[in-house]
């Protein structure tokens, strides 16, 4: 009897997701239609697909947000897609974009090896396509835009070395260790760090990018080290949740906090002295720049084939000065 | 030799723990201090009382998936709310009735329709993250309000708060489940439905309940969890109901239903925290982590499976 309900649920299960499968694609296909007659009488939009890896984190939403901006002042259409950080969903979202007759297609990659097969889908039907953030390790793409992770966390070392005079103890605090900006920023930090004998990493752990997981791993860290002069966290919502232990435990003067990303609330930790610096990569600029590149690439202008922007150390001197709209 | 084999099998999920206590002293001088031991129980806080929610809802042999979801929904509406500047009297229930209506819905399906709560739940959990999304735009939602900052932060005669939060919630659901016809239901159903329907226990009702306390207790957590971090995030109790279903395994709780208990939760969600406590204080690489808490998990799975073919009595 039990055995026969669950089998039962079983079949209408895969039923439903065979049944969501070609709903999916018929919705494609009347999409596709809608565009070819509102097309050629009416003005002629730019329709740009923007496949994101995931909308589930304030860095990517802002990305979202800045391109959405952007789209709308230069009248563009933008059929934003989000992957939820799994590349088999990223590359159906990318397949259904394709469906819908895009001039071109954006992608910010849940993974640089796995979005190479969605590249070369477009490449198939000669939508001229760029990435953001991150890059694709395969497939034709007109330009990538992106920051340097390892320049960023280089900074992030700088900072600390020339606060600390060169000597003290220092705690590393990680992202979801596997992807690239993690790995990057991680190794720019320890690059610049290792140019300083006298400074030492006492702890370094990962916190997924995540605050209240930072949180828990900057308490457990603050038991095992009574002695400990700055910490780094590889983006700001960490160094949010960090800066939350750092200041029930009371140690807050000792601790020289800098995080990375320049979101809104660090900014305002810095202003407050909480926290001594963020290293400016404002997601909201590179989504208004995936647009612009769009428009460019549409004129028929040229573009880089690498577009690196620039990451700013932001501290309280200059804290007014940096803009990330 | 069965007498003492039994003893050791009653209390096997002490042994366990106390071992972990004792390697983790030996292993790392912070561990067993003053300090770290209420900064490791008030982190488990959390995970446990959704863990003491989902103890019921495994006894009577469902599942919750949904609780992770749930915790971020009625964190952000908390947080909504106290952002509306509307006082706590009003934040707090309103937030645990938005819990309890979320357990209730999961009952509701389980009971009324017939629909397995594995697949119920699953859905739930996938639309209160959707809802959470909604609401928060993808973004973290910050609070400032000192009262609220206490259920979190603040210490009563030195004892932070979460953690008599947690022990209350667990002294009231041992009494629950030993001196209430309630809780006695509860563990007849788990054992033999069908038995229990014929002798005229309302099971509806009761399975109803169980999934609305599981609802409820997830609000709970919410609440010590967003003002703790004093903001909401969309990302939060993301794979915490893998946590909250190992503590209750790890405890002795049959997945079966029927057998099991609420102590041994409360000891399974403090393993669990005391494994990331001591990996975080040795500064072991965050690469072997999960492995060591894989093992961890199976190892006292082994011990369980092994000693429950021990009759007790």
């Amino acid at each position: 009897m039990k055995k026969g309900l669950f089998s039962a649920i079983t079949l209408v299960l895969s039923a439903a997701l065979f049944l969501a499968g070609c709903g999916g694609s018929g919705s494609g296909d009347t999409q596709q239609k809608g565009g070819e007659s509102a097309q050629p009488p009416a003005e002629k939009k730019l329709k740009v697909g923007l496949s994101m890896n995931t909308l589930n984190n304030p860095f990517f939403v802002a990305v979202k947000e800045g391109a959405e901006a952007q789209a709308k002042d230069l009248g563009y259409e933008l059929v934003v897609t989000d992957a939820q950080n799994n590349p088999g969903q990223q590359l159906a979202d990318v397949e259904n974009l394709l469906q819908q007759k895009l001039d071109i297609l954006i992608v910010d990659p849940a993974d640089s090896d796995a979005i190479a097969e969605a590249v070369k889908k477009a490449n198939d039907e000669n939508i001229p396509v760029f990435t953001i953030d991150r890059q694709s390790n395969g497939g034709e793409v007109i330009t990538h835009i992106g920051f340097d992770a390892i320049k960023s966390g280089n900074i992030a070392g700088d900072f600390i070395a020339e606060a600390l005079n060169g000597k003290g103890k220092v705690v590393e605090i990680q992202g979801i260790m596997g992807t690239n900006v993690a790995r990057d920023r991680s190794k720019g930090f320890n690059e610049a760090i290792a140019k300083h004998p006298d400074i030492k990493i006492v702890a370094q752990q990962a916190a997924d990018f995540d605050r209240g997981k930072a949180m828990s791993v900057m308490e457990n860290i603050l038991q095992a080290n009574p002695e400990i002069d700055a910490v780094y966290a590889a983006n700001d919502e960490m160094a949010l949740g960090a800066l939350a232990a750092i200041e029930a435990a009371g140690r807050l003067d000792k601790i020289t906090l800098i995080g990375c990303d320049a979101v809104d609330p660090a900014l305002d930790a810095i202003r407050s002295g909480k926290m001594e610096a963020t290293i400016a990569e404002p997601p909201y600029f590179l989504g208004k720049e995936a647009i612009k590149t769009a428009e460019k690439i549409s004129k028929g202008e040229t573009v880089e084939k690498s577009v690196i922007l620039d990451s700013t150390l932001v501290t309280k001197e200059n804290i007014d000065q940096v803009k990330t709209r | 030799m069965t007498k003492g084999l039994a003893l050791v099998n009653k209390y096997r999920v002490l042994i366990i723990f106390a071992a972990l206590c004792l390697a983790a002293g030996i292993l790392s001088d912070s561990f067993l201090t003053v300090n770290n031991l209420l900064n490791v129980v008030r982190q488990v806080s959390i995970t446990a009382i959704i863990a003491a929610g989902m103890t019921l809802i495994i006894l009577i042999a469902g599942i919750d998936l949904s609780v992770g979801s749930v915790l971020a929904f009625t964190g952000a509406i908390a947080a909504g709310m106290i952002t509306a500047n509307l006082p706590l009297v009003v934040v707090l229930p309103v937030t645990l009735l938005i819990g309890l209506l979320f357990g209730l819905i999961n009952g509701l399906f389980v009971t009324r329709w017939g629909i397995p709560s594995f697949i119920t739940t699953l859905a739930l959990m996938v639309i209160a993250r959707g809802m959470t999304l909604v609401y928060t735009k993808g973004y973290p939602v910050v609070v400032s309000n000192d009262a609220f900052r206490f259920i979190g932060n603040g210490k009563i005669a030195g004892v932070p708060l979460p953690i008599i939060i947690m022990l209350a919630v667990f002294a009231l659901m041992y009494w629950v489940l030993r001196c209430t016809s309630f809780g006695r239901y509860i563990y007849a159903i788990g054992g033999n439905e069908e038995a229990a329907r014929l002798s005229g226990i309302p099971v509806n009702t009761i399975k109803l309940a169980v999934f609305g306390i599981g609802g409820l207790l997830s609000a709970l957590s919410a609440i010590i969890y967003t003002s703790r971090l004093m903001s909401a995030q969309p990302t939060a109790g993301t794979g915490i109901e893998l946590d909250a279903i190992a503590a209750v395994i790890i405890g002795g709780t049959s997945l079966a239903g029927g057998r099991g208990g609420i102590v041994g939760t409360l000891f399974g969600a403090l393993i669990m925290g005391i494994l990331d406590n001591v990996l975080n204080l040795m500064n072991v690489s965050p690469f072997y982590q999960s492995i060591a808490k894989g093992l961890v998990i199976l190892l006292a799975v082994l011990v369980d499976s092994k000693f429950s073919k021990i009759k007790t009595r």
